[in-house]
């Protein structure tokens, strides 16, 4: 993800007049929205989709026979296929539309998990996820008697690689599941390798993508993982939905996760068979406005160019790791911006982050103080919590400035 | 920095950097740990009663957080300081929120009301005193 190609040109300032949040004032002051690792803003395109698609062809998907059910089928469908081509999926019945990353993870965890984990069997994490890709397989372990360890991390917050001989030693590893982008620290984590080496033990590789699908062009094929999981609310789309790639061969032999509707063959008294892929997965009326909507965030950001919005964040980050170092007091965890998504967390001495939030906030600027959903990294770090500020494709350069003037304020306050 | 003075007001900025009653009892007669789960402020509180038994002869606090949750809890030291297990109990959050007397978004009354919750579930476990409304963080405790 290092760039060294010359940076493709982002115009962020004209990007963002495609997002109407920013048309307002924040306590008087322009929105510096340095939290879009938490969710990014919405552009107009995205929200017109969705306003249209419920306008003029809203109706349940599938089976029904009239227009407007047709309509919404094919709206349905035609965003899942635009899903399959940003991820580069061999076959579309491959993409499962789930609520987020987090439901992504838990039908792997359950469907896969129940069936195939089981006393002896090792469950491999890292320190540096997300509670979506920890908590799952923490409780899915403790369900089947398998094992969950953890792959550490070195000071700089990157996977320490060479504990992985010794982790191999203990037990007969059958997953290992990490985050492509760390959403807590921006590191940006080896997942081709990780791959083989999951492979090489017979192991599945279950990637979190939810932090960087939205940065970076995302090939599931060259990544090698297993599974893949995404969340549109990231990447310019609606909350609500999200998207599980798996391997069609894997997802075959896989029990279903929710039963009910639309998921089924056939349903007689005394048995049900399953719908095919990606039915089986989808029980239920699926999220068809969100969909559509997650289509259109789709084509608006391969209209700027993934190469270029990774490009742009790349040196907000190479930027912000700057002016944040001139803070007196200044914590900066993290790799170094070259093996760093557009993520800085930080800390300043003696002032707790929601503190320094909240006197930020007052001046406009937006950024997330806590654990990040990343408990067990904060007790890694010796800290309860930390100050993240988070870049996407519509952040200025000045709104990293507003953040740093906001710090040098912070300390005033409590000085 | 006039804009941020109702919020992070002298008092309280004082009550952080000399937070009154801080430190340990070795062996109290009520105690509790609470944690705020969505920021992780921590407030440990320590209580040593008088020779009735019921009145509150000593009390101190330890703990790490945000300026909020950590002046909220000095400032309750100094008001609960010789009144009794049950008046303490019942102490309406209001007499607290009315000394701190900053605006509070519903985050960071959470993080105001860290100490007096603490406080209230040490009561409990000591005294059998009621238990206070909210009670994430405390686990630990068998609540019924």
């Amino acid at each position: 993800m290092a760039v060294q190609a010359p940076a493709p040109a982002l115009d962020a300032r004209a990007i963002r007049a495609d997002f109407p949040i920013f048309e307002q004032l924040i306590h008087g002051k322009p929105l510096a929205f340095l939290d879009s690792a938490a969710s990014s803003q919405k552009p107009r395109q995205m929200m017109e989709a969705m306003t249209d698609f419920y306008s003029t062809s809203y109706a349940n998907v599938h089976r029904g026979v009239y227009v407007l059910a047709e309509r919404a089928t094919a709206a349905l469908e035609n965003a899942r296929e635009k899903v399959r081509a940003l991820v580069n999926a061999p076959d579309v019945r491959e993409i499962i539309f789930v609520r987020n990353a987090t439901e992504a993870i838990n039908l792997v965890a359950y469907s896969w998990g129940m069936s195939n984990l089981g006393p002896g069997d090792v469950v491999v994490v890292s320190e540096l996820e997300h509670h979506s890709n920890f908590v799952p397989w923490q409780f899915i372990a403790g369900r089947t008697g398998a094992s969950l360890v953890m792959i550490p991390l070195t000071e700089e917050g990157e996977l320490d690689l060479s504990a992985l001989d010794g982790i191999a030693a203990q037990g007969r590893i059958k997953v290992v599941a990490t985050n492509h982008v760390s959403n807590s620290l921006g590191t940006i984590n080896p997942v081709e390798k990780l791959v083989a080496w999951a492979h090489e033990q017979g192991a599945i590789f279950v990637c979190d993508a939810a932090q960087s699908a939205p940065h970076v062009p995302l090939d599931v094929q060259a990544l090698g993982a297993d599974f893949v999981a995404i969340s549109a609310h990231k990447m310019c789309g609606p909350s609500g939905i999200g998207v599980l790639w798996g391997r069609g061969a894997l997802l075959q032999a896989m029990e279903p996760f929710l039963t009910g509707g639309h998921m089924i063959s056939s349903v007689r008294l005394d048995r049900t068979t399953w719908g095919e892929l990606p039915h089986k997965f989808e029980a239920g009326t699926a999220p068809m406005a969100e969909a559509v909507g997650f289509g259109a965030a789709i084509d608006y950001l391969n209209a700027v160019g993934f190469e270029a919005i990774e490009a742009h964040e790349h040196e907000l980050a190479a930027y912000a790791l700057g002016r944040l170092a001139e803070v007196p007091g200044i914590t900066l965890y993290g790799p170094p911006a070259e093996r760093r998504a557009g993520i800085v967390s930080f800390n300043i001495e003696g002032i707790h982050p929601h503190d320094v939030a909240q006197i930020l906030d007052m001046q406009g600027v937006a950024i997330r103080a806590g654990h990040h959903c990343c408990q067990p990294l904060m007790q890694k770090l010796g800290v309860a919590a930390t100050n993240r500020a988070s870049f996407y494709l519509y952040t200025l350069q000045e709104e990293i400035d507003q953040l740093a003037d906001g710090l040098h304020t912070v300390r005033k306050v409590f000085a | 920095v006039n804009e941020f003075d109702q919020m992070y007001r002298e008092v309280i900025l004082d009550h952080y950097k000399n937070p009154r009653g801080h430190g340990t009892l070795d062996e109290p007669d009520a105690h509790a740990e609470g944690q705020n789960p969505l920021c992780g402020d921590e407030v440990s509180i320590y209580v040593a009663f008088g020779d009735d038994g019921e009145t509150i002869d000593e009390v101190k606090f330890s703990g790490r957080g945000c300026a909020i949750s950590q002046a909220a809890t000095s400032m309750l030291i100094e008001m609960v300081q010789g009144k009794t297990a049950t008046a303490v109990a019942t102490l309406d959050k209001q007499e607290l929120l009315d000394e701190i007397a900053i605006p509070l978004t519903p985050v960071r009354l959470k993080c105001a009301m860290l100490g007096l919750t603490t406080l209230k579930v040490a009561l409990h476990k000591a005294k059998g005193t009621p238990l206070p409304d909210g009670l994430a963080g405390f686990d630990e405790l068998e609540l019924l």
